[in-house]
């Protein structure tokens, strides 16, 4: 059933959902207990200002000349901490507390496209081990 | 599973792979399961898997006596070889050609493709220097894919990322159910473009027909000529400076940027009055994304 207006609440801070997990800020959201929509901005482009020496070595080694799927890929939060949604494994992977994070969202989704470059990449990576059990070709 | 070898895994059936590998004993709990990054990963660019190429080592298929299948095959193989750049002649509107690459590669095909062209790709840069049947680049996931004429309808069906642009025009339904990534018109596009859209960015330079964003969920589509009507819970929004400067470059990498500049596009986004996910599970939820 379609609705009549936005009943979920607005991003105001970076750190929003750092300092409070649940994020339920409308009269909605705190009546079913859940907060609507995403965590972070899915529609923000990427600085590029702000790439890493890393992330420029990736797109060259690709033969690109720009973030490319990358720019689709932000840091966002899962249970009051940040992590990176796989899309390849339809999950989130949690950026571990050692890192420290920057005090603005354009320099976290590029620390969140260089961890799952790597990630993704890596021998332990899940897919690795479902082509093992169910490549066919 | 560390105890099972790669040679008595392939004395197995899929099954007992399947079983061998711990796929088929998990409980399904309806959370994320646990993983945390390593900061000190290796770094590696490319999929373990990935055939090893140079773009350097270059390569070329007559199509015309090939079938689709032989086609896909022969591109697979050189690949392997380590042919990084492999220039396809003579593809005659074949359907499904370039399809299911997933590494790094530049793939040039000297003619017109059929239906469903360059889709479930991960990484490679296509070229097509003709147009293109339904549906090309669907559930594309990665890389770049341009076509230097016209391209029929369901243009980046399902893509998920990369960039996908055709230099003519577009017919009906571009974008559909579009769930990442970036598709460039440099013509017009036709009706219902970007329905169902969850996420990207669809940019068209030219006019847009009927309907446009019906039913989006997120996501954004830039029009830099006229639209004939907007869909259900599409609405326009503010232009950015980042937006300004994304549009810019993306354009101008593409050699599509208009003499006026950018400031003439109307931005359209979602007005969220669709959003009724109350009910969903979380683990539901993550499936839309």
């Amino acid at each position: 059933m379609a609705g009549t207006s936005y009943k979920g609440s607005e991003i105001t801070d970076v750190d929003q959902f750092l300092t409070d997990a649940e994020g339920l800020a409308s009269a909605r959201e705190k009546e079913i207990g859940q907060h609507i929509g995403y965590r972070y901005d899915v529609n923000l482009v990427p600085d590029y200002d702000r790439i890493t020496p890393f992330l420029k070595d990736y797109v060259e080694f690709m033969g690109w000349d720009d973030l490319n799927w990358l720019e689709d890929v932000h840091m966002g939060y899962e249970e009051g901490k940040p992590a990176v949604f796989d899309r390849n494994i339809n999950g989130w992977v949690r950026v571990p507390d050692s890192i420290s994070l920057p005090d603005n969202q354009q320099d976290r989704d590029m620390i969140a496209r260089e961890l799952l470059i790597k990630f993704q990449m890596s021998d332990r990576h899940p897919l690795v081990t479902l082509r093992k059990a169910y490549t066919k070709f | 599973m560390a105890s099972v070898s790669d040679a008595e895994l392939k004395t197995m059936s899929q099954e007992e792979r399947a079983r061998a590998l711990g796929m088929m004993t998990e409980q399904l709990t309806s959370r994320s399961m646990f993983i945390e990054f390593k900061p000190g990963e290796e770094a590696r660019f490319g999929y373990p898997w990935a055939p090893d190429v140079d773009f350097n080592k270059r390569t070329e298929i007559d199509a015309d006596a090939m079938t689709t299948t032989e086609v896909n095959a022969k591109i697979r193989g050189l690949m392997r070889e380590g042919f990084g750049t492999i220039v396809v002649k003579n593809p005659r509107g074949k359907h499904s050609l370039g399809v299911g690459i997933l590494s790094r590669l530049n793939l040039i095909f000297e003619g017109s493709l059929g239906y469903f062209g360059t889709g479930l790709i991960d990484g490679p840069n296509v070229r097509i220097n003709g147009r293109v049947g339904w549906s090309c680049a669907e559930n594309m996931m990665s890389g770049t894919v341009v076509v230097e004429k016209n391209a029929g309808s369901t243009f980046g069906a399902a893509i998920r990322g990369g960039d996908l642009v055709c230099k003519g025009s577009v017919g009906s339904r571009t974008g559909i159910d579009m769930k990442g990534g970036t598709i460039i018109v440099g013509g017009d596009t036709g009706a219902l473009s970007g329905f169902m859209m969850q996420r990207g960015r669809m940019v068209v330079c030219g006019n847009a027909g009927k309907n446009l964003g019906d039913s989006m969920y997120d996501g954004t589509i830039f029009i830099g000529g006229s639209i004939r009507s907007l869909g259900v819970d599409a609405v326009e929004a503010e232009l950015t400076d980042l937006d300004r400067k994304w549009l810019t470059r993306k354009l101008t990498q593409y050699g599509l940027m208009p003499d006026k500049g950018v400031d003439h596009f109307t931005k359209v986004v979602a007005g969220k009055q669709l959003w009724n996910y109350d009910n969903l599970e979380p683990s539901e939820k993550k499936l839309i994304l």
